[in-house]
Order: C-alpha cells, then sequence, then structure tokens
C-alpha cells in the first residue's frame, strides 16, 4: 500500500463517472472513487492494501467539502479526528497488529451520540456548545473497530420529526431532490450516506427516524432488536423505544455496522445478554442466492393501499413481484391492533420525552438563559431556558406528555397505550405464525418538500409514521431497502421479523436487493443525480 | 397549648418515614463510590450527574440489603418490583427526577416490636419498604457579599446524588396517646439498631445516614376519622424525632381549640427552639407523574435467594435481647441498663472470651463505666472484651482481688498493657509468698493476744480483727483465704 | 377512566408550569389548540385497552439485571464541571432555590 499514491483519492475525485453501470459489483482496482465504494468493499480493499486509511479517509472528507454546501448532513465535521484514527490504523497494519476488518473505513454518528472532546448537539439549541467528558457505547465500539469519524450529522431537535427540518442547525437536503426533505429524524446521517460523504453512518429509530429517511434517499436503514445495541450515550428520546440502528448503501453493509455496533453493555440494563448473531454472514448469505425460495413474506392488510400513494405502492407491488418470481410465497395478514398503534405511540412517546428531556434545564450543563424580567431563581431561569433552548415541536411534545401521565389521566392515556402495545405484539405474534417477514412500504409517501411537516394539522403529519411505528412499540427488527423510483424520487420496501431474528431481516432482505439491482442493473442510487 | 391539655382532648397518630443510607461500595444506579466526604462533585459519573445519554444500572447489593432490611421488619418480598420516575424539578436532583419505587415496592406488609423505656412493647406497623435514590446537597450563598451582582445564589455538589437509600413508610400508628412522641423516637431508633446489626449501614444520624419525617394528626376520639396530618421533615436526632410530635401535637391542637384547621403541609424542626415551620403548602404541584422507568427491567428476587437472605440475617436487636436474658440470667433492670449504657456488645464478646455474666456486667457498668465517664470517654475506648476476660479470669483464679481488679484496670485504660502485664509492672498480685505471709500472720497474733483468746473460746468471727493488721503489713495483697486458713491452722495447731 | 380531549389554556397554563417551560399567551392558544387535536385522536386507546390485557412497559421482557457493587470509572472535578453554564470551589452554581430550607 506505501506505492498507492497520496493523493489518489482526491484526485480522482473530480472526474468520478456520473452515473457507473455496475459500482457495487466492481473491484476496487477498477473503481475510480474510494466514496463510490461500499463499506465491504473499502475494507477488502484495505485489507489488500490497495489504499489506506488515510487516503480513503481523505477522499470523504474531500466529498464533504464539495458538497456540503448543498446537502447540509453535518453539524460537525471532525476531519482531524478522522484523520488521527486513519493515520493510527495505517500505522497498525504497517506493523503487523491485529485489526478489526473494517477498521479505516469512516463512519458518521448521528448527532444523539454522546462523543467525548466533541460537541454534541442533539440538533438543539439548548445543547449547542455541549462538549460531553464520556463517549457513547456506541462511538467506543466503532472508534474500537477503528472506524474514523467524519463527524456527526443533522437531525430533527432531539430526534423528534421526520423531515430534519426541526433541527436547530438548518436543513439538510435530499440528494436526489435538493427541494425536498430527506427524511427524519435520522435525515443527516442517510443523507451523508446517499450523498457519498460517508459509506455507512449511525442512526438512531425511535418510530421509524432510520428507516424512514433511509426509504427517502435511496438507502438501507435497519432499526434491530430492541436491546440489541446498547443506548447508553445516546442521547434519550423515548428510553422504551429508541434503538440505534445502520444506514448504509447495501444491506451487506448494513449487516456489518450492525455486527460492530451490537452487543450487550452492562451500562444499559435493557441491552441484549448474550452472543451476537452473524449479521454480516446472513447477509452474504442471503445476497449469494436463492434467499427469496420459499419465503413466506406477509403483506400487512393495515399498512397497504389506503393513504399511501400510488406511486409508493407500485414500486412496492412491484418489489412483491420480483420477490414472487424469485420463488417467495405471497400472503396477506391482518393485525387489526395497527390502527391503535400511532395513538399509542403518541402517547409513550411524549410521556418518555417529558421525562427524559427535564434534565435540560440550565443547571448543570448546556445552555442557561435568565428571563427577561421577574425574580431570577432556579425556577424561573428553568422556564426561560427551556422556553427559549427548544423548539416548538420538542415543547409541544413534552407538554403532551406532561398532560399523559399527570394524576388522573395516567390509567386512560399512558396506561391504555401500553396495553395496546401489547395487543400489537400479540398481532404481531400471529402474523409471523403464518409469514417469515411482514413486508410494507416504508412510508405512505416520497420525500416531501421542504415547510409541509410544518404546516401541516400535527396528526396529518404523524401519520407519515403510520408503518414504522408498530416495530417500535413491539421490539421488533425492522429494514427499509430501495424498491424503487415514484416521480423520480425513492421508495422504501420495509421487512419487519420477530424480535432476536435481525439476521432474518439481513438474509432475507439481501436476497431482496440483489433482486432488485440485477433487475435493474445496478443498485438505485447509482442513479441518483451528481450533486 | 399544653401537652397535657392537648392530649386530654385530642388522640395523636403518628405516620414515620424513615430514609436509610445503604452502606455499599458504589451509588444505587453506577458505579461511583458511595463515600462520605472527599471533594466535591468528584465522587460522580455521568449517570449521577444525569448527563445526557447517561443511563442507570442497578446495584445488586443495594438490592439485597434491601431485602435484608424488608425480611427484618418482617415483610414480604415482592416476587417482582419496578423501579419508577417521581419526577419533579430541583436542581439538586439531577434528571430532575428520582428513581425510586411507587406501586411495586420490594418490601410490604410488616411490623416491628418497639420497646419504650419502662419496658412497654409497641407494635409499629410497616407499609413498605422501598428502593431509591439520594439527592445531591444545595450549598445557599447569601447575596450580601456582592457575588453576582448581589443575587443569591446555591451551590451544588452532587457527590450524594445516586447514593442509594432504603425508605421505610409506616402504617398510621395509632393508639399511642400521650406515648405518641416517646413512641416515634423508639421506632426510629429500633430500626437504627436493625440496621447496624444487619450492617446494611453505617447508620449514623448526626452524618444524616438515617432520616425521619414524621407524619402527625390529631383526631378528637380514637373512633374519629383521620386528621389533616403535617410532615415535619428530615429530623435528625432521637430527642428531636420526641420533640417535633410533642410540639407539633401541641401546636396543631390550639388551632383546632380555637376552631380553625390544621392546614395540609410540609414543616421544619428547629433545634434551637423545639419548634416547627411552615415549610411548603401540599398543592396539585405536587403531580410527580409517577411511571414505570423505562431504563430499569424488573427486579425478581427468586424465592431461593431471599430464603437464603433470611437464612444468613443476624440476630435482630430484639431477638438477641430475648435470648441473652434466658443465656444471662440478668434482671428486665440489669438488661436494660446494660442495653442504655451501649454495653451489650462488649459484654457479650467478654462472655465468649470465658467471663462470667455477672463479672463480664460488674466491669463494664461497674469500674469502667465509671472511669469513662471520668475521663469522658466511651467505655470501649478504655478497654477491649479481652482484656475485661482476662482481669475476670485473674479473679476468679484467686490472683486478684476486687480491690487490685480496680487498679490493674486504671492501668489498663492508661494504656498500660494487658491486666497481667499491668499486675506485674506495678506489683499489684495477691501476695502468694507464704514466708511474708506467714511473718505478717505471726506479727498480728502476737499483738493481739485477746483476739487469739476469743478465737480459741469458739468466736470465728473475730478473725476479720486481724485480717486488717495483715492486710497492712501486705499491702493489700494477701490473699484473704490463705492467711485465714492460716490463723487456724495456728490457732488450732 | 378520566379521558377528555380539549384542553383549555388555562390548563396548558398549568401543565407547561409543571414541565418548566415559560409560555406566552399567544403560544398558550396554538398549543392548547394542537394538543386538543392530537388528544382527540389518541383517546382511542382506551377503546381497545380492557381490563383483561396486561400493559407492556418494555418491548423485551427481561428481569433482575443488576451490576456488582464494584467502583468503576468517575468524572474528574474538572470534567463534572466543564459544561455547567457557572461553577464556584469545585460546585455548580445555581440562581437561588425558592423553598430551600
Amino acid at each position: 500500500m506505501t506505492d498507492t499514491p497520496q493523493n489518489r483519492g482526491t484526485s480522482q475525485n473530480a472526474d468520478a463517472p456520473q452515473n457507473t453501470d455496475t459500482p457495487q459489483s466492481s473491484s476496487a482496482q477498477q473503481t475510480a472513487d474510494l466514496t463510490r465504494l461500499t463499506a465491504v468493499e473499502l475494507s477488502a480493499g484495505l485489507r489488500a492494501g490497495d489504499f489506506s486509511a488515510t487516503e480513503v479517509t481523505r477522499a470523504h472528507l474531500d466529498r464533504i467539502e464539495q458538497v456540503e454546501g448543498t446537502v447540509n448532513a453535518f453539524i460537525t465535521v471532525t476531519g482531524d479526528v478522522a484523520l488521527a484514527t486513519a493515520a493510527e490504523v495505517d500505522r497498525k497494519r504497517a506493523a503487523g497488529e491485529d485489526l478489526h476488518p473494517f477498521a479505516g473505513v469512516p463512519v458518521t454518528h448521528k448527532d444523539l451520540v454522546v462523543t467525548s472532546g466533541i460537541t454534541t448537539t442533539a440538533g438543539s439549541k439548548i445543547l449547542a456548545d455541549w462538549v460531553p467528558p464520556y463517549d457513547g457505547t456506541v462511538y467506543r465500539r466503532t472508534k474500537a473497530a477503528g472506524l474514523p469519524l467524519l463527524g456527526k450529522t443533522n437531525l430533527d431537535e432531539f430526534a423528534m420529526g421526520s423531515s430534519t427540518e426541526h433541527s436547530a442547525f438548518g436543513n439538510t437536503t435530499n440528494p436526489w431532490d435538493t427541494t425536498k426533505v430527506p427524511g427524519g429524524s435520522s435525515g443527516g446521517a442517510a443523507a451523508s450516506v446517499a450523498a457519498f460523504e460517508s459509506p455507512f453512518s449511525v442512526g438512531t429509530d425511535t418510530g421509524g427516524s432510520v428507516r424512514q429517511p433511509a426509504a427517502f434517499t435511496g438507502t438501507v436503514g435497519v432499526k434491530p432488536t430492541y436491546g440489541s445495541v446498547s443506548r447508553y450515550g445516546v442521547i434519550a428520546m423515548a428510553s422504551s423505544l429508541d434503538q440505534v440502528g445502520p444506514v448504509a448503501r447495501s444491506v451487506i453493509d448494513a449487516a456489518a455496522l450492525h455486527q460492530i455496533l451490537a452487543g450487550h453493555d452492562p451500562h444499559d440494563s435493557t441491552s441484549l445478554p448474550g452472543e451476537v448473531p452473524d449479521f454480516l454472514a446472513a447477509a452474504q448469505q442471503g445476497a449469494s442466492g436463492g434467499a427469496l425460495e420459499g419465503v413466506r413474506l406477509g403483506v400487512v392488510k393495515q399498512l397497504a393501499g389506503k393513504g399511501y400513494e400510488d406511486g409508493v405502492s407500485a414500486a412496492f407491488r412491484s418489489a412483491l413481484d420480483l420477490a414472487a418470481a424469485q420463488g417467495a410465497e405471497i400472503v396477506e395478514v391482518d393485525c387489526p391492533s395497527l390502527g391503535y398503534a400511532l395513538d399509542a405511540y403518541y402517547l409513550i412517546m411524549p410521556s418518555e420525552v417529558s421525562s427524559n428531556l427535564a434534565r435540560y434545564d440550565g443547571m448543570r450543563f448546556g445552555l442557561r438563559v435568565e428571563p427577561e424580567d421577574g425574580p431570577v431563581t432556579a425556577e424561573t431561569v428553568m422556564a426561560a431556558t427551556r422556553a427559549a433552548g427548544f423548539g416548538a415541536e420538542v415543547k409541544r411534545r413534552i407538554i403532551l406528555g406532561t398532560y399523559a401521565l399527570s394524576a388522573g389521566y395516567y390509567d386512560a392515556y399512558y396506561g391504555s397505550a401500553q396495553k395496546v402495545r401489547t395487543l400489537v405484539q400479540r398481532d404481531f405474534a400471529a402474523a409471523f405464525e403464518q409469514a417469515d417477514v411482514l413486508v410494507s412500504p416504508t412510508a405512505p409517501t416520497t420525500a416531501f418538500g421542504f415547510g409541509a411537516e410544518k404546516s401541516s394539522d400535527p396528526m396529518a403529519l404523524y401519520l407519515g409514521d403510520v408503518a414504522t411505528i408498530p416495530a417500535n412499540l413491539a421490539g421488533i427488527p425492522g429494514m427499509s431497502l430501495p424498491a424503487g423510483l415514484s416521480e423520480g424520487l425513492p421508495v422504501g420496501f420495509q421487512l419487519l421479523a420477530p424480535a432476536h431474528e435481525d439476521a432474518r431481516l439481513y438474509r432475507i432482505g439481501a436476497g431482496l436487493e440483489s433482486a432488485l439491482d440485477s433487475a435493474r442493473g445496478h443498485s438505485l442510487l447509482a442513479q441518483a443525480p451528481e450533486l | 397549648m399544653k401537652y397535657e391539655d392537648a392530649i386530654a382532648k385530642y388522640d395523636p397518630v403518628i405516620g414515620i418515614e424513615v430514609h436509610v443510607e445503604l452502606g455499599t461500595a458504589t451509588k444505587m444506579f453506577d458505579a461511583a463510590p458511595n463515600t462520605f466526604g472527599g471533594g466535591p462533585n468528584t465522587n460522580v459519573t455521568p449517570v449521577s450527574l444525569g448527563l445526557p445519554g447517561a443511563l442507570p444500572a442497578v446495584n445488586g447489593k443495594a438490592v439485597e440489603y434491601a431485602v435484608k432490611i424488608g425480611l427484618a421488619l418482617g415483610c414480604e418480598i415482592a416476587e417482582s418490583c419496578r423501579f419508577a420516575r417521581k419526577n419533579y424539578f430541583y436542581p439538586d436532583v439531577p434528571k430532575n427526577f428520582q428513581t425510586s419505587q411507587y406501586d411495586e415496592p420490594i418490601a410490604f406488609d410488616g411490623s416491628v416490636e418497639v420497646e419504650l423505656a419502662d419496658g412497654e412493647i409497641v407494635t409499629v406497623p410497616i407499609e413498605r419498604a422501598h428502593m431509591e435514590e439520594d439527592a445531591g446537597k444545595n450549598t445557599h450563598v447569601g447575596g450580601s457579599d456582592g457575588r453576582i451582582h448581589g443575587a443569591q445564589h446555591s451551590l451544588v455538589d452532587y457527590n450524594r446524588a445516586g447514593v442509594p437509600l432504603v425508605e421505610i413508610v409506616t402504617h398510621p400508628i395509632v393508639g399511642t396517646g400521650e406515648r405518641a412522641p416517646e413512641v416515634a423516637s423508639a421506632y426510629v431508633r429500633t430500626l437504627r439498631d436493625i440496621f447496624k446489626a444487619l450492617d446494611v449501614s453505617e447508620a449514623r444520624m448526626e452524618q444524616g445516614n438515617v432520616r425521619a419525617d414524621i407524619n402527625v394528626s390529631l383526631r378528637t376520639s380514637p373512633e374519629a376519622p383521620l386528621g389533616t396530618r403535617t410532615e415535619t421533615k428530615n429530623v435528625n436526632s432521637f430527642r428531636s424525632i420526641e420533640r417535633a410530635v410533642r410540639f407539633e401535637i401541641s401546636r396543631q391542637a390550639a388551632i383546632l381549640e380555637a376552631g380553625g384547621s390544621v392546614l395540609q403541609e410540609t414543616r421544619h424542626f428547629h433545634e434551637d427552639t423545639g419548634e416547627t415551620s411552615s415549610g411548603r403548602v401540599k398543592s396539585d404541584a405536587d403531580d410527580y407523574r409517577y411511571f414505570p422507568e423505562p431504563d430499569l427491567v424488573p427486579v425478581e428476587p427468586a424465592r431461593a435467594w431471599v430464603e437464603e437472605i433470611r437464612s444468613t440475617l443476624p440476630e435482630l436487636p430484639a431477638q438477641r435481647r430475648r435470648r441473652l436474658l434466658g443465656e444471662w440470667g440478668f434482671s428486665e433492670l440489669e438488661m436494660r441498663d446494660v442495653i442504655n449504657a451501649g454495653l451489650l456488645d462488649p459484654i457479650e464478646e467478654t462472655v465468649t472470651l470465658g467471663a462470667s455474666p455477672a463479672a463480664a456486667r460488674k466491669w463494664w457498668t461497674g469500674e469502667i463505666a465509671r472511669l469513662a465517664k471520668q475521663d469522658e470517654a466511651e467505655p470501649t475506648q478504655l478497654a477491649t472484651p479481652a482484656q475485661v476476660a482476662e482481669l475476670a479470669g485473674l479473679v476468679e483464679a484467686g490472683k486478684l482481688n476486687d480491690k487490685l481488679a480496680r487498679k490493674v484496670l486504671a492501668g489498663v485504660a492508661a494504656g498500660e498493657g494487658s491486666p497481667s502485664d499491668v499486675m506485674s509492672a506495678r506489683g499489684l498480685e495477691i501476695v502468694e509468698d507464704t514466708g511474708a505471709l506467714e511473718a505478717a500472720v505471726d506479727q498480728a497474733l502476737a499483738d493481739n493476744p485477746d483476739v487469739v483468746e476469743k478465737i480459741k473460746g469458739g468466736k470465728m468471727q473475730a478473725i476479720g480483727a486481724l485480717m486488717g493488721p495483715i492486710m497492712k503489713a501486705t499491702r493489700g495483697q494477701a490473699d484473704a483465704g490463705k492467711a485465714r486458713e492460716m490463723i487456724m491452722a495456728k490457732i488450732g495447731g | 377512566m378520566s379521558e377528555k380531549s380539549a384542553l383549555t389554556s388555562a390548563e396548558v397554563a398549568h401543565l407547561a408550569d409543571l414541565a418548566r417551560i415559560a409560555i406566552s399567551e399567544e403560544e398558550l392558544a396554538r398549543t392548547a389548540g394542537d394538543l386538543s387535536s392530537i388528544l382527540a385522536n389518541v383517546a382511542r386507546v382506551a377503546e381497545v385497552a380492557t381490563d383483561e390485557v396486561p400493559a407492556t412497559s418494555h418491548p423485551i421482557p427481561l428481569s433482575n439485571v443488576m451490576r456488582e457493587d464494584v467502583v468503576g470509572e468517575t468524572l474528574t472535578n474538572e470534567q463534572a464541571l466543564s459544561g455547567a453554564p457557572q461553577s464556584e470551589d469545585a460546585k455548580f452554581l445555581v440562581p437561588q432555590i425558592l423553598g430551600e430550607d
């Protein structure tokens, strides 16, 4: 690798091909631009000595420099941190030391992941300048694996939103159409991957916040089984629903990142004990052919048809047809309680939010604002700080949650919502008797324009999460992969598996992805417009 | 209103919430050290500071201690229990919620027997014991020094935040009448003794390891419904508990007598005046929005584990007292004196080391207690059970008499070493040198022919008249028994 | 069961107070409207939440997750105070607390 030109990544950046025919299948040596390689290809090339971690990292930093003005996927770019890690990986490799197979493959973290010494904002004014004194477990894990951190990605404030417009740090655009939102709340993560700024990215999913932006940007997003990935050091939105998950340009890459992130963490009491299944092997097996043969795909009656855009339904149907042609069996399953899932979610989530966000009060860290008039006491400073530091959507959810938990209403609201959760789990358990995975469009629409979310009736806007929320309520794993396009914008195909069966998602997902890629002759992202 | 008048007209009902800080190595939900002292804000982790992203993890030892406390209070141990969040904003509560237990405590439905000073036993019903975390500490800083533009402010230290607590809540304690203040105080003292016996806490009132909140209400008769109660917070000595209850009974009675009504509120006790003053009025604002802590999973103490803990529970103070009364043959009064003097432990250890119970009691409550009082020290600072057992053995063996033993104890208390060391260093052993004794006896016989005649005439008690001179001649070190034998031999022979 | 789906401005003002968020008159009215619209929908959960259905608070049931009582890594005082808006004498400086003992 010492004979590789130092500036290879950057020098070839400018004349990178706009639409190569088969970028995902080409070998590292044939590929002109390091940023176009998948994480698996980068891993192979790094290990083979085709290029260095420093070159890979520089190539991505250059790409970020080139497109960030348009995309704004990052709140903070951490070039120095990334290059230091890359140099360390290169030194270790030269010295023949043991390295993680993905050492040197860069990554980004959603700015909800706590990173010591690096500003961690949660997309909020209230934490705009907070530099944490500790590391979240997922950041520790990517560091330990030698993944250079390119930066912290943009998000809706405290992960509340579906468009990334609720960020205190500006809008992120959708690389497919910069007049559209990238989805949210992990919009920065998804956009950074779709715009080839990062091979893969760490996001979080509370009600669809990884899967929906993946769907909007033509990427793959996974919400693992609740507890598969530690939440320690990931700023909490709704504790019983939050789960960290990967965004990537292929199912295999998502599996690879999930593999790095997963595993029991004694700091998170809800993290799963025991061995981590081999997600990567499952995805590789699925991609190698025949994965759809005899697989029962359960189309959830409540998550299709009415309320879904025609183009979305059409892309979903044609993906199903393709799966059937590959030997999959299509069945319809009925999950009646899903009709209440959205309602339960909009009680449980704000309730937990109201408590989790109580700590942002201007006393120990973050913004402190004194009231404009009246006495300056701890109480008035807390109230003024929270009024000035939180955005409207966050405040709305805190107040809603405060109401749902308050004396006299708890049973009717929070208590009832927790019962609906039981019903949703029961429906899923019954559905998984009839199907290996459940499928639906990831979202009822493709990426919408800026301003649409903020202007509409709040409940209508929450309907956008209708297909993704049930997995969070039930704790089961879900994946969104690109089904195709509708009027030039990506459509997501969602797969759900029973709890602890994340490997099944990777196997079947990779099988479906490779069928779709073969049918169109390339990955969907390969036809994304050049920025 | 005078206390006696108040009690004559009203029936007091009390309820007590006791918080005990557990003596675990780490905090309730994080691995920060649970130690007293240290620089401010150093025994902290992201969890105890409530930093964004931090999550709690339950200390298994604290759960074990909570089970121990529950069992010792005769409680049922829940098959499954949960933590809950109690939501309220206060700067010393780092997350602005306290992680506690709400509708599913770890222990419930118990009772504890409390002995009053005169030996009367009162049974206090226990509603529940639950686990929770302590808050940080605020120091109020006045504005007179002009800092931050003269504004008043507080300084917060979170070293105590997250320290494991068990809160023990009684049912209303009824039927105690005029003895309510005494019962309240004796109950907290009993709990303190139990915590110590269980070794789950240092249980030092003065350090705030044990804190009591006292609820008091009055009603016109034992048949009447419960009256409005006040809660006097953080009363931190046994004497203050008694005074606070007494004051509240008088204060509330005066209000009721004047036709007023008692306000439901928290109150604060003032050591200097012995009075309580109004704190915060309970209102709708006390809506804590409890809900199950989603970051923690249920605690389900296995039955086998609970039974294992039960089987290893140390003897509790009341049981121990009963056992020792039987074993030692003390009177009730003697036992109470021993307990009140805090000497049960050293006496039991002294007995274990071979002394008779009577001798152990005699030395500890007698000479050692006297020396301690004189030196303003604790008896156990002056002598160890091993030293007292040795001393008792020397007396038993006839090497010391009581008078010499007291001198030896003075030497032991002065740090001169073990009783035998002191004895030989100070030359205090009973004289067994028959030559010296015989000379003294001969001299006494020669000096007192009239006494010798009386003895010869059968008046044996006259021997006493010879002992004075013999003791004087041997500087008190003669063995009185030996001297007596020798006199009889010489006169009779 | 108590449930309702219209919130008044006064109720929102009380909730905002409980949640320690200063709120203007104009925000009160808008928030009351928004929340009422949301509540009108979400209150439907009570329709199916019958007594026979147990509540689920954790999606994946686990129990007895406890740690050893062993001291771990702590923050230094400097780290602890690193994000503090104000500090003094190694402590966090906060505005005066009303109702403090």
